[in-house]
C-alpha cells in the first residue's frame, strides 16, 4: 500500500495536518489498514524533502498543515493513471501453502482446503454482516468492504476448483531431489582447509 | 425455537449393487430467525437435503421434523397441507404461474387452503409490500416483471400466511450480481423477522448472508461454520 500516494490524494482535498490526514484515511478505508501517526509524519517529511508537499506556518494550536505542490499533483495524477503492478501486491501465503501442500508427502490436501474454506467463508459472513449493518455506508468504505467480500469469494472459488482438480487428477508422486554433488563429493574450498 | 430438524437422515437411491447413498447420517437444525446455507460440489446431496426438508422426498432412514411434526407420520393429505401451510419454496427459475398476476401468484397457497379470494388478495398485497412491490406491480403478470421482481414475488409467495420455513434452491441463479444481492438481502430480512431459512447455493458471496454454512461432500456434512461473533471484533487482522 502506498502511504505516500494516499497522503497526496488526501491533500488534494485541501491543506491538512498529520492527525487530520490519518483520520481521513481511516474513515475512507473503515479502519481496515490502521495508519500510525509516526508513519504519517515520516512520510510527510519525505514528501516535503522531495518537494511534493510544502509545510505551511503553524496554526494557533501548534499544528503544522501541509499543502500539495504542483509536482505533488503530477505525481498523484501519475499514480491514478497507472495500474497496480503484480509486483506491488504482497505474496499470497495461501497460494504458497497449497503449492507446497500438493508436493509435500503426508499432507492431507483435502483437509487443508476444507479448513481454509471454512475460515474464509466465515470471514465472508462477517464482512457481509458488516455490510448489512451499514445500509448507508460511505461509498469509499463500502467499496473497501466489497473488495474484501469479492476477494474472499474468489478465494473460495479457487479452493473449490483446486479441490476438484486434485480429486480428478490425484496428487503428483513425491519427488526426491535431483542428485547433485553433496558437500562430501565436492572438493572442499581452500579457505576451510586452511582454517582447520 | 427449532423449525426444521433432520435426525440421522439417510437417503439411498436404488438398491443392491446400484444403490447410491445421496445423503448419509445427516443431522441439521434450523431455528426461527436463522438462515443456514448449504454448499458443496455438484452431486454432494444439496438438493436431496432440500427436498427432504420440504417433504418433497422421503428419507430411507432417519427423521425430518417441521415445527416438531415428524413428516413420515403424516398421510398424503396432511403432508400436502403442511407443505402448503408451513413450508415455502423459492426456486432458481421463480416458478410463477404465467396466467396469474403477481398478487394472484402470491395468494395462491392461501386460496388453495380455502381462504376467500378477497382476503387472500389483501394478505398477498401485504406480503408483496414486505418484499418492496406495490399494488400496481402486484397486478402485473410474470412476463411483465423483471427477474429480480419475479423472485421477490416468489419470496412473498413462499412466506405468505403463517409459513415460517423457506427453502431456497439457488434463488439468485439467473440474476445479475446486484439484483441477486437484493434477493439475498430480502431473504435475510425475512429470516431476521422470524422465518427459518435454508439456502442451497454454490456462490460463496451469497452464503455469506447466512448465519451458518454447512458443507456437503459425497452426501456427508463435512464441516459447518460456527455462528458469528461480535461485529466489533470482526476487522481485526483483516488488512494486509
Amino acid at each position: 500500500m502506498s502511504v505516500k500516494h494516499s497522503l497526496l490524494a488526501l491533500l488534494e482535498r485541501g491543506p491538512a495536518y498529520g492527525y487530520q490526514l490519518r483520520a481521513a484515511f481511516e474513515s475512507a478505508t473503515g479502519n481496515t489498514w490502521p495508519l500510525n501517526i509516526g508513519q504519517v509524519y515520516t512520510t510527510l517529511n519525505r514528501l516535503e524533502r522531495d518537494q511534493l508537499v510544502e509545510a505551511l506556518p503553524e496554526n494557533d494550536s501548534g499544528q503544522r498543515p501541509y499543502r500539495i505542490t504542483e509536482s505533488g499533483r503530477r505525481q498523484l495524477a501519475g499514480w491514478f493513471a497507472s495500474p497496480v503492478q503484480a509486483a506491488d501486491r504482497p505474496r499470497d501465503e495461501l497460494t504458497i501453502k497449497l503449492a507446497l501442500a500438493v508436493t509435500t508427502p503426508g499432507v492431507n490436501v483435502a483437509d487443508v482446503i476444507q479448513r481454509q474454506r471454512t475460515a474464509t467463508l466465515r470471514l465472508l459472513q462477517e464482512y457481509t454482516r458488516l455490510k448489512a449493518a451499514e445500509d448507508n455506508a460511505e461509498l469509499a468504505w463500502r467499496l473497501v468492504l466489497e473488495s474484501m467480500i469479492f476477494r474472499a469469494e474468489a478465494e473460495v472459488r479457487w479452493l473449490d476448483h483446486t479441490e476438484a482438480v486434485v480429486a480428478r487428477t490425484g496428487l503428483p508422486a513425491p519427488r526426491a531431489y535431483d542428485p547433485e554433488p553433496g558437500p562430501a563429493d565436492r572438493p572442499e574450498p581452500e579457505i576451510l582447509r586452511e582454517n582447520r | 425455537m427449532t423449525v426444521l430438524q433432520l435426525k440421522g437422515v439417510n437417503r439411498v437411491h436404488g438398491t443392491g449393487g446400484n444403490a447410491v447413498r445421496a445423503l448419509i447420517d445427516t443431522d441439521l437444525q434450523v431455528a426461527a430467525g436463522e438462515m443456514v446455507a448449504i454448499m458443496g460440489p455438484s452431486g454432494s446431496g444439496k438438493s436431496t437435503l432440500l427436498n427432504l426438508a420440504g417433504g418433497l422426498d422421503t428419507p430411507t432412514s432417519g427423521e425430518v421434523l417441521v415445527e416438531g411434526t415428524v413428516l413420515a407420520t403424516l398421510n398424503k393429505k396432511r403432508l400436502a397441507a403442511l407443505r402448503r401451510r408451513s413450508v415455502g419454496y423459492v426456486f432458481q427459475d421463480y416458478n410463477l404461474i404465467p396466467s396469474l398476476t403477481a398478487a394472484e401468484n402470491a395468494a395462491l397457497p392461501l386460496e388453495l387452503d380455502g381462504m376467500s379470494a378477497g382476503r387472500a388478495r389483501t394478505l398477498a398485497l401485504a406480503a408483496l409490500e414486505e418484499v418492496g412491490l406495490d399494488a400496481k406491480q402486484g397486478d402485473r403478470f410474470p412476463d411483465e416483471l423483471s427477474g429480480g421482481q419475479s423472485q421477490r414475488v416468489a419470496i412473498a409467495r413462499a412466506l405468505i400466511g403463517e409459513r415460517r420455513l423457506v427453502l431456497a434452491d439457488e434463488p439468485t441463479g439467473a440474476l445479475d450480481s446486484a439484483t441477486g444481492e437484493e434477493v439475498l438481502k430480502l431473504l435475510r430480512r425475512r429470516c431476521d423477522a422470524g422465518a427459518a431459512g435454508l439456502l442451497v447455493t454454490h456462490d460463496a458471496r451469497h452464503a455469506g448472508w447466512a448465519d451458518r454454512v454447512v458443507f456437503l461432500r459425497d452426501g456427508r456434512v463435512v464441516d459447518s461454520s460456527a455462528p458469528l461473533g461480535d461485529v466489533e471484533t470482526l476487522l481485526e487482522g483483516a488488512g494486509s
